[in-house]
């Protein structure tokens, strides 16, 4: 893979952008620019929208309102419905879902990470090399003929990387890839997506794990329960903001005694399980 | 000690239909052996089974039906298909499916005829009960014409990758709509079956003791609407991920099919046997 050399044009341009699901408001006046070869995080609780964003930017689904751009062209429902332009689109841009049993719904793990690269259309040799590459580049060759329902969570979460890996695309949009995940399978995740981002991919990665955020952006883009972006800016700076997290509902105000020193104080939790931490 | 809570009716019944789709459907294990059957062209296989099954529904010899059944008995062993398997997959369940349609038509009131028993033969009143000559020609060639067809479509099934036998559908000029509601079938019924069954695990972690009845079908009727409802946003998801890697509703695998001469040889034996069953059986 080579360095994407289109660095710092940019991918994506959003401008006023609204989004509901029948009536219902997913995301209000969005404005963004993500430039090629960057790292951000979306940060959000659950329900905030970040996850309706990356299918938006995947050209899944379609703003209600505004506009939004790829590659300086306009992403619309009828520019994709052209399979020539859809295809250039979809071979740019690789979308991990949150949910593997979601993504893998291919008979066998080959099936699956042939998919990508069969169906936009590349030469069968090329479809066959890029896949082995993925397979291996993984470490799952061995997986190659099982099918994907019977793979315990960590290997269902490596095909699914290896899924669109095959299609080498500029792009990656990663929903909470994290998410229950046991922490080995999280380092080795991590470790790879630190490798795309040597390598000059464009990262958007949808999360509510603020342990992350360092590891795998250089910019955060906070929403709050209200749909909108609430803030935009470096990791460090964004997570120190202690006021915004909690009232965006990523950390919550936890008072305890710690039990060999006596000393009391108030410190943050994640919020998605805040009562089942130990001390 | 606290009982175990019994596993109902229902419960029983979708794990174990979970474990048969697994088995059979799903896994494509059957469909990647070395065997004779697999090694032929899934066109060649879909035509030819298209033919014979043509001929089954034709011929009007039960003979011949009998004996157009009996080639698939080889066929399946070369296929490496455990013949145990395959006969009990159709012919156990045969006499509660098509049995059940077939059984009124073996007694006199709906085949009158030459008696073969006479159950009841009562002069005043006049009532009389028989199981017919033709009433068990007719069942037995339901049953025969259906045990046969549903072989050859099983066979066909178990021994080609599902994949495959959409595409050789797709490539034989079947609607691609239909094609498409094929393939999504298939994989609606796994997620489907294996969210039901976690809904039952779920509960059965949480139970002790007996349910009553009421309470029991109480639950069963509020899980399949969360059942339903999760499966529809789950099949949005599942939608939306394979047009994110560019399904535009038709499906491509990357085994091009390659028609060898073995091929049309078999396919031309396949289609002569048809046509002498529906000659022969005229």
């Amino acid at each position: 893979m080579k360095m994407s050399n289109h660095a710092g044009t940019p991918a994506f341009e959003i401008e006023h952008m609204d989004f509901a699901y029948q009536r219902q408001v997913a995301l209000k006046d969005i404005s963004l620019t993500v430039r090629a070869g960057e790292r951000i995080a979306i940060l959000g609780a659950n329900g905030s929208g970040k996850s309706t964003l990356l299918k938006i930017l995947a050209g899944l689904y379609f703003a209600t309102r505004g506009s939004v751009r790829a590659f300086g062209e306009p992403l619309t429902e009828q520019a994709l419905a052209d399979e020539a332009r859809a295809f250039a689109f979809r071979r740019r841009v690789g979308f991990v879902f949150q949910d593997p049993d979601v993504q893998l719904f291919s008979p066998t793990v080959w099936d699956e990470v042939t998919f990508a690269p069969l169906h936009l259309g590349l030469p069968k040799n090329e479809v066959i090399a890029r896949s082995e590459w993925a397979l291996d580049l993984l470490n799952i060759t061995k997986l190659r003929d099982r099918a994907p329902h019977r793979l315990s969570g960590g290997e269902k979460k490596k095909v699914a990387l290896a899924a669109v890996l095959s299609l080498r695309p500029e792009v990656w949009l990663l929903d909470e890839p994290t998410a229950a995940l046991d922490p080995r399978s999280q380092t080795r995740l991590l470790d790879f997506i630190g490798e795309l981002s040597r390598e000059g991919k464009t990262l958007i990665t949808a999360t509510h794990d603020l342990d992350i955020v360092e590891d795998l952006a250089d910019r955060v883009i906070m929403f709050c329960e209200d749909h909108e972006i609430s803030g935009d800016g470096a990791p460090r700076a964004m997570l120190a903001d202690r006021a915004r997290l909690i009232a965006c509902n990523l950390i919550h105000e936890h008072r305890h005694t710690h039990a060999d020193t006596g000393e009391e104080h108030a410190h943050h939790h994640l919020h998605p399980a805040p009562h089942e931490h130990a001390h | 000690m606290a009982q175990k809570p019994a596993r109902g009716f229902a419960e029983k019944t979708l794990a174990e239909l979970t474990g048969v789709l697994e088995q059979t459907l799903f896994a494509d294990e059957l469909a990647r052996e070395a065997g004779w059957l697999q090694a032929l062209d899934p066109r060649a296989k879909l035509l030819g089974a298209f033919a014979v099954l043509l001929a089954i529904s034709m011929a009007q010899n039960l003979l011949v039906i009998a004996a157009l059944y009996a080639l698939t008995l080889p066929l399946a062993v070369a296929s490496r298909v455990p013949l145990g398997f395959y006969l009990k997959r159709v012919w156990v369940f045969m006499p509660f499916f098509t049995g059940v349609v077939a059984l009124p038509a073996l007694f006199s009131p709906f085949s009158p005829g030459t008696p073969f028993v006479t159950l009841i033969d009562l002069a005043t009143p006049r009532v009389y009960l028989a199981i017919t000559q033709p009433g068990i020609n007719t069942a037995a060639f339901l049953l025969l014409r259906v045990g046969a067809s549903v072989s050859i479509a099983v066979l066909l099934v178990l021994t080609t990758r599902w994949a495959a036998l959409l595409q050789a559908l797709r490539v034989l000029r079947v609607p691609q709509a239909f094609v498409l509601i094929l393939g999504m079938t298939y994989r609606y019924i796994y997620v489907l079956l294996h969210t039901a069954n976690n809904l039952f695990l779920a509960r059965q972690s949480r139970v002790v003791g007996r349910v009553s009845g009421t309470d029991e079908r109480r639950w069963i009727g509020a899980s399949m609407g969360a059942l339903f409802a999760k499966a529809y946003g789950l099949s949005d998801d599942v939608y939306l991920a394979m047009q994110a890697r560019g399904f535009r509703g038709e499906a491509r695998t990357l085994d091009a099919f390659t028609w060898r001469v073995r091929d049309s040889v078999w396919l031309a034996v396949f289609i002569a046997v048809a046509g002498g069953a529906i000659v022969l059986g005229k």
